[in-house]
């Protein structure tokens, strides 16, 4: 092991040493001499964080330690501030896109007139189109939003690929299966159609988990696995569409495309009971998503349980992606858009699950505002819009992938 | 730190699927001492490792902490007292070195427990320990693997842990570096009383730092004791089938293992 005097040269800088201990202390000696520098305050106790292991005195040592921790202090309210000004910054966004659904369109409602329709006033006229057709599809398209959003941010951040996510993974092919088949052949609509695509979304989830499990799931073969169940589902709804009839084959397109028209109060409560009960569920087992997102053997030695925590995980994924799809059709590339945008504003802040959810509520806010006012009377599916905005996206990943030598 | 506890396993049997890697195995890790265990390719070491770490369900027999059954022990519970290193940790991307090591104290905070002054302060003194600090604020992905390195034995330190356990933590590291990563785990040793084990490729750095030394082969300890107590010519041929001269380290008079292959060798073989 290292001598004192080696030390003692090697702190001069020489570093140019002939034994192979002196790179050591040289990078040993450098550190200590940038963090000098850098904290011009603390010398002294910066001179013991270097020389830890040597001869140091409790009380240097704790002065030490005292420094690092306000300045790891300082690093951790950096960061808090940071993501404190960039969910500001969506809360924002989401409230003037929620507020522009609201009050433009073919009838202009003016804010203040808005705010006084949500209290309670305003005529009957700007009630009707404020409290009966706008508000329930405001709503729904923040929830929704914010549910893809949410899902997708799980998904990648715990199987650590930015491909995986429901709409790729099969659960929202799942989902148009299960509900393209309770039109067709069961008749059902509404309601019950909805509770059938959830149900799709998890069983398909479900069926992804087990198929993918060898003694646990990995997330590359879990992603593989879906795409494949995915592809398989598609088919059946191709197969399904081409024994449609046209008026029904119509209404199954709008759908399958991922639409808010014409929804009303009635899609909006099962959504909205959904989401109370999901959100805060999904947020809790999230919990152990900093230790998972380290590998499950890391992951296992932190205390984590790993195989429960990454089930409990991807179920409740898998649920808010279904319960989504359920309120307006596979809205495509919203649970995969919104995480990585999110994880841009915010890099080196973990996961970014809340603000996820906040860009795909903004996400699907604006685009189905778009949807409705792009070309004047014509209402698009909100689908068509956020494909249009996710699909370069995922073109550009992959182009990406393959540059950098990780793609498949 | 001066509390010991004590890492034993018995009667161990471990496997993947119908393959027996471990077939019946006692070891007991010398409580405040650096054990390092070292062996061929697939001798078993690091499924040794990943059981006594609970990362591995053996399919016979118990690793006990404490005299208790880890398996049957609250993972929070273990994790509070063992910590573990394996060989290949996974980093989310961007993700930066302070966040990094706080996820470190994971088994420290429950559901709906906060982060708190004593979580900060074991993460400040394991990125003083492992000369991080400076780095807090850098993403992972930008440093040298070195640099890497300790930033997860950092994580690993701020886990607060008596016992910790580190599957070959010098890999990929160049020999500065190793010797570095040794310092710190020695350093680790002599300041908390922590109980160490650690596989080790390196033979004569196994046996420069280690306090008890276990050579493995096919599955079973062949050997096990301090280095110079043990590490013998013989020994080596056993366990690596491999001729060598055994001479005192001038550096630090441990045994010092000169490999021998067929080529460059002035010294006819022993018969």
């Amino acid at each position: 092991m290292s001598s004192g005097s080696a030390d003692a040269s090697d702190t001069n800088g020489s570093g140019a040493g002939a034994k192979g201990t002196d790179g050591v202390q040289g990078t040993a000696g450098s550190g200590r001499a940038s963090d000098a520098g850098d904290a011009a305050g603390s010398g002294g106790a910066a001179g013991a964080s270097g020389a830890a292991g040597r001869a140091v005195t409790a009380g240097a040592r704790d002065a030490a330690v005292h420094d690092a921790m306000a300045r790891l202090g300082r690093v951790r309210h950096r960061a808090l501030v940071r993501r404190a000004t960039v969910g500001g910054a969506l809360l924002a966004v989401v409230l003037a896109a929620f507020a522009l659904s609201l009050s433009t369109g073919d009838f202009v409602v003016p804010l203040a007139d808005v705010l006084a329709t949500l209290t309670g006033g305003g005529d009957a006229g700007t009630q009707f189109v404020v409290l009966d057709l706008r508000l329930p599809r405001a709503l729904l398209a923040l929830l929704v939003g914010a549910c893809f959003g949410l899902s997708g941010a799980v998904f990648q951040a715990l199987l650590r690929n930015p491909l995986a996510s429901p709409d790729v993974i099969g659960v929202s092919a799942g989902a148009s299966a299960a509900a393209v088949l309770a039109t067709m052949v069961l008749g059902l609509s509404g309601i019950a159609l909805s509770v059938l695509a959830l149900l799709g979304a998890l069983l398909t989830g479900a069926a992804v988990y087990l198929l993918a499990w060898r003694k646990g799931v990995a997330g590359y073969r879990l992603v593989l696995v879906g795409i494949g169940i995915g592809t398989g589902l598609s088919s059946v709804v191709s197969y399904v569409m081409t024994r449609a009839d046209v008026t029904e084959a119509q209404g199954l397109f709008l759908w399958l495309t991922g639409s808010l028209n014409g929804r009303s109060w009635t899609h909006f409560w099962p959504l909205l009971g959904g989401a109370v009960l999901l959100v805060p569920l999904t947020l809790l087992a999230a919990r152990a998503l900093p230790a998972l997102q380290l590998g499950d053997e890391a992951a296992g030695g932190l205390g984590a349980r790993v195989e429960p925590g990454r089930l409990a995980m991807l179920a409740c994924a898998t649920a808010l992606a279904g319960l989504a799809t359920a309120a307006a059709g596979p809205v495509g590339f919203v649970a995969f858009v919104s995480p990585p945008v999110a994880r841009r504003l915010l890099p080196g802040h973990g996961a970014a699950l809340v603000p996820s959810a906040l860009v795909g509520a903004a996400l699907v806010l604006l685009a189905d505002y778009a949807a409705q006012h792009l070309i004047p009377g014509t209402q698009l599916p909100v689908g068509i819009v956020t494909s249009l905005v996710g699909a370069p996206y995922l073109l550009w990943l992959l182009a990406r992938a393959n540059r950098v030598g990780r793609g498949g | 730190m001066t509390s010991q506890h004590t890492l034993q396993a018995r009667d161990l049997r471990l496997g993947y699927g119908e393959r027996e890697i471990i077939s019946g195995l006692d070891v007991d890790l010398p409580p405040g001492r650096i054990t390092c265990i070292v062996g061929p390719n697939a001798c078993g070491k690091s499924t040794l490792l990943r059981s006594m770490a609970r990362l591995l369900v053996p399919s016979a027999g118990a690793v006990l902490l404490d005299g208790r059954s880890i398996q049957e022990l609250p993972t929070r519970q273990v994790a509070a007292v063992l910590g573990v290193l394996p060989q290949s940790p996974v980093a989310p991307e961007a993700i930066t070195v302070a966040d990094l090591v706080g996820r470190g104290r994971y088994p420290h905070q429950g559901w709906f427990r906060r982060w708190t002054a004593s979580d900060t302060e074991a993460v400040a003194a394991a990125m003083l320990a492992t000369d991080v600090l400076e780095l807090a604020d850098r993403p992972l992905d930008e440093l040298s693997g070195g640099q890497r390195q300790r930033v997860w034995i950092a994580m690993a330190l701020a886990q607060e842990t008596d016992v910790l356990l580190l599957d070959e933590p010098t890999t990929y590291l160049d020999i500065s570096h190793q010797l570095e990563v040794l310092d710190l785990l020695t350093d680790l040793n002599r300041q908390r009383g922590a109980t160490l084990a650690v596989v080790l490729h390196d033979l004569n750095l196994a046996c420069r730092y280690a306090d008890h030394l276990i050579a493995m082969k096919g599955g079973r300890i062949v050997a096990q004791g301090t280095p110079s107590e043990i590490v013998t010519e013989s020994l080596v041929r056993e366990v690596f089938g491999l001729r060598s001269a055994v001479v005192p380290d001038p550096a630090s008079a441990t045994p010092l293992i000169v490999p021998m292959g067929r080529h460059h060798i002035t010294t006819p073989a022993p018969s």
